[in-house]
């Protein structure tokens, strides 16, 4: 497809802003631009057209089944875009006086009381964009926390070797060491090699519950404790949190720090890959330490931007977070209710048990008993027999017009394929799934060498990654 | 009350039966007694959308919509096209994941690539990422590309904005980076103090242009003050100013970041907005994030991809460039559709008409009594004055005519007022504001 930059013809363009009312001036000759400024020149037909295109190239969550494991691909609810898209919410400036925007400081404050309580949290910040940011500052919190104490030892954070690659990747950020703990052959915390990891310089531990593999660990309060009492703190990745609304509670199992994801948990779209919102909440012996500014309700009942916190990590972004996304997720909070989320968590639950007990006659599946709301399978064994590999298949489903499972994760599982399958399926969905993954394992198995050719019908096949990260071609540049 | 579950409690009676179980309980049979919650969340019920509505409207009604705005400070209203938000607003691009399976995502892929090429020409640098959370974390991702082992110091411009200073100390904090701030003088970036802040341990200089204060640096003597200590530049920029105003490349920037809030991304009480980055070629490993690069597939035909991945956390895990995994990607689709329709003329346009307004309303400003400029540079689109009486008095009068003023300073400049007009600012707003001060302040 032609890129915007190959359309149009000098001279075109949208005729959008009127001639000055005021005298015209200039920049100083220091000051001007020189270089030209190849930005495209199209017309407003050609431009919609265009992205009319690019939109249908596009997988959407409603073009298809989408079962991203860890990701959390639930239906975006469309009430949530109209309240997001209100001018009273679009058209506030950040810096406008307190009393002036009261409305969204109760959005962030309503938000921060339901998150709080679905978590088992006393305080939190939204500041966070994103997952990553939310567990960059959690460990922040944590830093923060040891060092008040004079506990400037405490450099290591461990990290299951099942987690997801953003947890020792914000540790690094946050400025710890990283110690992966193994986990058991059943893929959940190894109980002796957490005792022997922990110690007097871990600074924490990060895990999420149900993990990467959907299993819930039963041992979360022997885990929990062996952390705390050597005097670290847990750290609670949100990734999964669908499957345990109002059925069980971070802060329960002994977690001092979560981030959410309110863009997998609560409904609010991922936007081709953002933006998300990662909110941090913690128990109160971390409070003091998180982002500036907070919301406080005063006794009249309005709401108060609270700076200054003396031993606050400062600030990880610029203003209040992706205020946005929170309105979306309020939204949905204020949708389900307290029925429904655990509707929800339990229909997600219920949705991959289902798939999962489908397919297990099929395809191998590590933990084949029960799982949360995802599970894994594993292809190792059609990789060995038959040379297919979980690519392979990943790309044989993109033909059947399905996104694939997250593949090659969690790393402990060789050939791994992780599915999530949400609540919003209908049974009649997972049907055609499941009979589509079957189908393809067959083919798998009676012509393994045309599995290597798929997708087929999709605008382009497989792109060639090597050569695309070899001689990188990251911009267009106008033929001269 | 709904949760989006499409499933009759019929439907999901058979589903528990097909696979051997007879109540919803049964699935949750792992979680130990000791961690369930076993209460109902102390959370209202569910509400018909309706209901919903309604209650939202009520909470969003509470904010006050100012008809007039005359403060930037790090968030802009500008013209934003029709077509900005129709284009961004489609289901696909909304809802789609993170392009990681490219055959059915060449559309978010290619809209990426255009994004990654618009800013690298706006900002005459080699390349881009496809986004990062913000103006400020752009800022504190592009010093911890530029430390090493024996360069741990960023000296940045007092003359930045005062929350992207913040970020960027929050950041370097844990990783022993040490941050200098130079000072300023004259509200532009104090040279001499500079010169002597720099050394072989500095890692970069960050200069905001325009600076907070809407001041022009003077970007090419700082850049020939970093590289003479072996130190990169990098330079935060308005991506407005840049359809008129010198690039960092230009410049000789070695990294340029900024807030692209600007390219047609509401106000939003702060955010969701857009951090850009782009460098030159050399650092191109270095950048944090995703970008997307051009390929083929097997057929020969032109294909996008995420790229260069060995630097990201899904696969270095601790020792990637960033943490970053999410990032603003339909924030970035917005400003690339923005900076389609406005084109090279439209950009130009814009900034010139923002620089035209600002100075109209310095000149009406410095007609009254007690309003001067406090510094004496060039400007953008903003501007710091004095204000003859308590500014609080001031911003009330005005916010009774539904007029959101400038923004004020605290401080060494408390008392002041940071200004700012774009091209949204007709002639007679300003007329008006002028008309409102003058029997407020006189």
């Amino acid at each position: 497809m032609k890129l915007i930059f190959e359309k149009g013809m000098e001279g075109r363009g949208c005729e959008l802003l009127p001639p000055s009312d005021v005298p015209v001036i200039e920049a100083g000759e220091k000051y001007r631009r020189k270089s030209d400024l190849n930005l495209p020149e199209v017309s407003e037909p050609e431009l919609s057209r265009h992205y009319t295109e690019l939109m249908k190239n596009t997988f959407g969550v409603n073009d298809g089944f989408y079962p991203l494991g860890s990701c959390t691909m639930k239906y975006n609810p469309k009430v949530n875009e109209d309240m997001a898209n209100m001018p009273e919410f679009l058209e506030i400036h950040p810096l406008q006086p307190e009393h002036t925007v009261q409305g969204c400081l109760e959005v962030m404050a309503l938000s921060e009381k339901y998150l709080c309580e679905i978590t088992g949290m006393d305080r939190m910040t939204f500041q966070p964009a994103a997952g990553a940011h939310g567990e960059y500052t959690g460990l922040q919190l944590i830093r923060a926390y040891h060092r008040s104490r004079g506990d400037r030892k405490r450099d290591k954070i461990l990290v299951p070797d099942s987690a997801h690659g953003t947890n020792p990747a914000s540790a690094a950020m946050a400025g710890f060491t990283v110690i992966n703990v193994p986990s058991t052959g059943e893929g959940y915390v190894d109980i002796g090699e957490l005792k022997k990891a922990a110690g007097e310089d871990t600074a924490g531990f990060m895990l999420t519950n149900p993990n990467t593999l959907g299993l819930f660990d039963e041992k979360i309060i022997e885990i929990t404790d062996i952390i705390h009492n050597a005097g670290g703190l847990n750290y609670y990745d949100g990734a999964n949190l669908n499957a345990i609304m109002g059925i069980a509670r971070p802060g329960d199992m002994g977690f001092d720090v979560v981030h959410l994801n309110l863009h997998k948990t609560f409904s609010t779209p991922h936007g081709g890959g953002g933006p998300g919102s990662g909110p941090v909440g913690c128990k109160a012996i971390l409070a003091d330490y998180l982002p500036s500014p907070l919301i406080r309700c005063k006794e009249d009942g309005t709401y108060q931007l609270e700076y200054g916190k003396e031993d606050s990590i400062g600030q990880v972004k610029a203003f209040y977070g992706n205020f946005l996304v929170i309105v979306r997720a309020l939204t949905y909070l204020l949708t389900l209710g307290k029925e429904g989320l655990k509707h929800a968590s339990e229909s997600a639950v219920l949705n991959a048990n289902y798939m999962m007990q489908h397919l297990k006659d099929t395809f191998s599946v590590p933990f084949p008993d029960h799982c949360m709301h995802e599970f894994v399978v594993s292809l190792e064994e059609l990789q060995k027999e038959k040379g297919v590999s979980a690519l392979d298949v990943a790309k044989a489903m993109l033909d059947h017009g399905i996104h694939p499972p997250t593949m090659y994760f969690p790393l402990i599982i060789p050939e791994a394929l992780m599915v999530e399958p949400t609540e919003t399926e209908t049974k009649e969905t997972l049907d055609e799934v499941i009979a589509i993954y079957k189908q393809i394992y067959k083919e798998a198995m009676s012509h393994p060498e045309t599995m290597h050719d798929y997708p087929q019908n999709t605008v382009v096949g497989r792109p060639d990654e090597v050569s695309a990260a070899r001689n990188p071609i990251l911009r267009y540049r106008r033929e001269s | 009350m709904g949760s989006y579950v499409p499933n009759t409690l019929q439907d999901q009676e058979e589903m528990l039966r097909s696979i051997g179980k007879s109540r919803m309980e049964e699935l949750f049979e792992t979680i130990p007694e000791k961690v369930r919650l076993n209460r109902e969340l102390r959370l209202p019920s569910g509400l018909s959308e309706m209901e919903v509505t309604n209650k939202v409207r009520k909470i969003a009604e509470k904010n006050y919509v100012f008809k007039t705005i005359f403060r930037g400070a790090g968030a802009y209203r500008h013209y934003i096209p029709s077509i900005v938000k129709q284009i961004t607003s489609k289901e696909e691009f909304v809802t789609a994941y993170t392009p990681y399976q490219a055959e059915i995502s060449q559309g978010v892929l290619q809209s990426i690539f255009e994004f990654q090429t618009m800013i690298c020409e706006l900002t005459g640098m080699d390349v881009a990422n496809a986004s990062v959370y913000d103006g400020a974390t752009a800022a504190a991702e592009a010093i911890l590309m530029c430390a090493e082992r024996k360069r741990r110091k960023a000296v940045v411009s007092e003359t930045v904005h005062p929350q992207v200073i913040k970020t960027i100390k929050t950041y370097c904090n844990s990783l022993d980076i040490e941050v200098v701030t130079a000072p300023g003088r004259n509200g532009k970036t104090d040279l001499p103090s500079l010169e002597n802040l720099v050394d072989d341990t500095t890692a970069c200089v960050l200069i905001q242009q325009p600076n907070y204060y809407g001041q022009l640096e003077d970007g090419e003597e700082i850049g020939a003050i970093t590289g003479g200590c072996g130190a990169k530049y990098i330079m935060s920029c308005n991506p407005i100013s840049l359809g008129i105003l010198k690039t960092p490349a230009e410049y000789g920037a070695d990294i340029a970041v900024g807030e692209g809030q600007p390219l047609g991304i509401p106000l939003s009480f702060g955010g969701p907005y857009l951090g850009f980055m782009a460098s030159k070629e050399k650092m191109m490993r270095k950048l944090p994030g995703r970008i997307v690069g051009e390929t083929k597939d097997g057929k020969g035909r032109r294909a996008f991809v995420l790229t260069l991945q060995a630097r990201e956390q899904h696969i270095r895990r601790e020792k990637a460039s960033s943490n970053i995994c999410s990032n603003q990607a339909l924030c970035a689709m917005t400003a690339a559709v923005y900076l389609d329709a406005m084109g090279r003329k439209g950009l130009t346009q814009a900034a010139t008409l923002s620089m035209s307004k600002a100075h109209y309303l310095a000149n009406r400003l410095c007609e009254l009594n007690g309003f001067k400029l406090v510094y004496p540079g060039e400007f953008f689109n903003e501007f710091v004055t004095t204000c003859p009486k308590d500014v609080d008095t001031i911003s009330e009068a005005l916010e009774q005519r539904g007029i959101l003023g400038g923004y004020p300073l605290s401080g060494e400049n408390q008392g002041h007022i940071l200004w700012c007009a774009t091209e949204v600012n007709t002639r007679e707003e300003i007329d008006t504001l002028i008309a409102i001060l003058k029997e407020v302040a006189e």
